[in-house]
């Protein structure tokens, strides 16, 4: 081999070959160095997006974990005393008064956000476009302007504080997530099924109701639930709508508590224990929040593989 | 081709209401008219009771509401400037922490991760924006607090010898804590918009630059980004909006005190928070001027959200 090169005669360029080469080489690398210098960059975007998640789960668990007892999610609160710092009761009226204002609020804006969503997906007048810009612009606002328009509609009418109030006040935060995830759900069902369906001489409502509504159910449900995960932490809503009450409460109509606010009274009150019931209700709160996100996601993952 | 077309001479038929005429006296039809136009009421009424609840304090202060700088229901002195402030200078600092880390998140997930990692690795940042504001606001007084006041805080007086804009007792609460907060809140906000108008970036200007020879960050910086700022402005806005109006979190770290803010160690008061912690128990005036700050803060809130949308919604030119 050797021989056989020494034999060829010199190459002219040589030299400039293996500039040219060299300086190619360099570049190719520098490029390489600083493509993978920026993906790096972004990577630690990415871990520095999600480690807080981790440190807020961490500390739930580390300072709420040991709270979350029987007794604790069935009892009434207690005050603590300096004698008995450690008596706090439970949180079972916060969890009542949780459930039945959710319960209410979502039995008012389901029906009202499902209706909303056929009507913005059949229509495209201008009044109804209007419409789906001001639910869309309503979702990104404050929440706590919803606790004053309930103050002032609610509270001020029936001259009391009641968990009527905090309903009215969260319907208005759910509605427009329902609506928004309704009419999605309804304008992916295949145009051809109401084609078939009106070509077979079916009303517009028979066909909206009985062939597009069902198909577009499992979407309406993943909005809805997702509606809910957002209503269930809210506290600033509830803050001067929903009052207080220590006893279980069923009527709406009357004070009641939330877990929420239960967490946000708890964590500026005088105690250790209250404190750390604050964590634990907290916990509590992030963990149905959880559930509530996992199973929307489950039945819009089942629904995607039921299309394909 | 021809099926599409014909669809969708249908769907503008429909659309302009030639077929539907014979239904649109149905029960059904009023329902759904019925509820649109009750939305709209309820939605009008959530409007003007703002606006009818701060109207006595706009008839008496005008102005002075915007720029006066003493906010003392005591003596009836109600000036939010300092309050406007505080609420944009937190907002501000919280966006431009959120906005490299949230857009680089966002490319991360649609370029840089293995698909199957990017499913789970987006739900955990989605998680971050389902957990509720209260935890946020019970960690940052629990956690980030303490952190700030021995760690961050005495770190960044260091920096500039206890000077402006670092100056004052390093105690936890205040202004640099409120954003840090806001910033861990309107991350995930941005980051799932960002990826949405990052995903609409043309299949073939991306696979054309890999072609030429460049580099997966030249893509990414030259191609990608340009492509998608306006919505990327869009995201952020959505973010600042957000920003703008969270209020328990920022309620609990902030140490509420509606003085002009000098550092960003010093405590403060946002609009929103200080509805918050004032609204029960307070004098007709004092609600009058609380309205005041909620109508500042649904006009804001409002404007920027009604921007994003827009930004957002943009049909991609093809």
């Amino acid at each position: 081999m050797t021989d056989v090169l020494a034999q060829l005669p010199p190459d002219p360029l040589l030299e400039r070959r293996r500039l040219v080469q060299s300086i190619a080489t360099k570049t190719q690398r520098r490029r390489a160095v600083r493509s993978s210098l920026f993906i790096g960059l972004l990577s630690a975007c990415l871990a520095m997006a999600i480690v807080p998640l981790f440190f807020v789960i961490y500390a739930l668990i580390v300072r709420g974990g040991h709270v979350l007892t029987w007794v604790f999610i069935t009892k009434v609160p207690v005050q603590p005393t300096l004698f008995e710092q450690d008596q706090i009761g439970g949180i079972g009226n916060a969890i009542l008064g949780s459930l039945v204002v959710d319960l209410v609020a979502a039995l008012i804006a389901v029906p009202l956000g499902v209706i909303l969503g056929l009507y913005l997906s059949e229509t495209e007048t201008r009044w109804a476009n209007g419409l789906r810009r001001a639910a869309e612009i309503m979702t990104g606002l404050p929440s706590i302007l919803l606790g004053i328009f309930a103050y002032i509609y609610i509270v001020t009418t029936m001259q009391s504080f009641s968990g009527f109030a905090a309903s009215i006040a969260l319907a208005m935060l759910m509605t427009p997530v329902i609506t928004k995830a309704a009419e999605t759900a309804l304008r992916s069902v295949p145009r051809t099924l109401t084609e078939a369906g009106l070509a077979l001489g079916a009303r517009q409502s028979k066909v909206s109701l009985r062939v597009v509504l069902p198909v577009a159910t499992p979407g309406i449900i993943t909005g809805v639930l997702l509606a809910l995960a957002r209503a269930i932490g809210e506290t600033a809503p509830l803050l001067f709508v929903i009052g207080a009450s220590i006893n279980y409460e069923w009527n709406p109509f009357h004070q009641m508590a939330a877990l929420p606010m239960m967490t946000f009274t708890y964590s500026s009150a005088a105690y250790d224990s209250q404190h750390a019931a604050a964590w634990g209700i907290g916990l509590m709160l992030v963990i149905i929040v959880l559930v509530l996100n996992a199973s929307a996601r489950l039945i819009a993952a089942f629904m995607r593989r039921e299309r394909h | 081709m021809t099926v599409q077309s014909s669809s969708e001479s249908l769907d503008r038929g429909l659309a302009r209401g030639v077929m539907p005429r014979a239904k649109s006296g149905s029960t059904y039809n009023y329902v759904l008219r019925g509820v649109a136009l009750l939305f709209t009421a309820v939605l009008a009424l959530f409007v003007w009771s703002v606006l009818h609840q701060s109207w006595p304090a706009w008839t008496k202060y005008g102005l002075h509401i915007l720029t006066g700088n003493n906010w003392s229901p005591a003596e009836n002195n109600f000036g939010a400037l300092a309050l406007i402030l505080a609420t944009l200078i937190t907002a501000g600092v919280a966006i431009l922490f959120a906005v490299p880390i949230g857009i680089g998140t966002a490319l991360t997930l649609n370029f840089v991760v293995p698909r199957r990692l990017a499913a789970p690795l987006t739900t955990v940042v989605e998680l971050l924006a389902a957990v509720p504001s209260v935890v946020y606001g019970l960690w940052g007084l629990n956690v980030i607090v303490p952190w700030m006041s021995t760690t961050v805080q005495p770190w960044l007086a260091s920096l500039t010898n206890s000077g402006w804009p670092f100056s004052g007792n390093a105690i936890g609460l205040g202004i640099s804590t409120a954003s840090l907060v806001l910033a861990i809140m309107v991350l995930p906000t941005i980051v799932a918009i960002s990826r949405d108008v990052i995903a609409t970036v043309p299949r073939d200007l991306i696979e054309g630059a890999l072609s030429l020879g460049a580099t997966r960050s030249q893509v990414l910086t030259r191609v990608v980004l340009p492509n998608a700022k306006i919505g990327l402005l869009g995201a952020v806005s959505l973010g600042a909006g957000r920003a703008i109006g969270e209020t328990v979190a920022v309620a609990m770290v902030i140490g509420s005190s509606p003085s002009m803010p000098h550092s960003f160690f010093s405590l403060g008061s946002t609009l929103a928070s200080t509805i918050a912690t004032q609204y029960i128990d307070s004098s007709p005036m004092h609600m009058a001027a609380l309205g005041a700050l909620a109508t500042i803060l649904m006009v804001m809130t409002a404007s920027v959200n009604a921007f994003a949308r827009a930004l957002v919604n943009r049909k991609p030119k093809s």
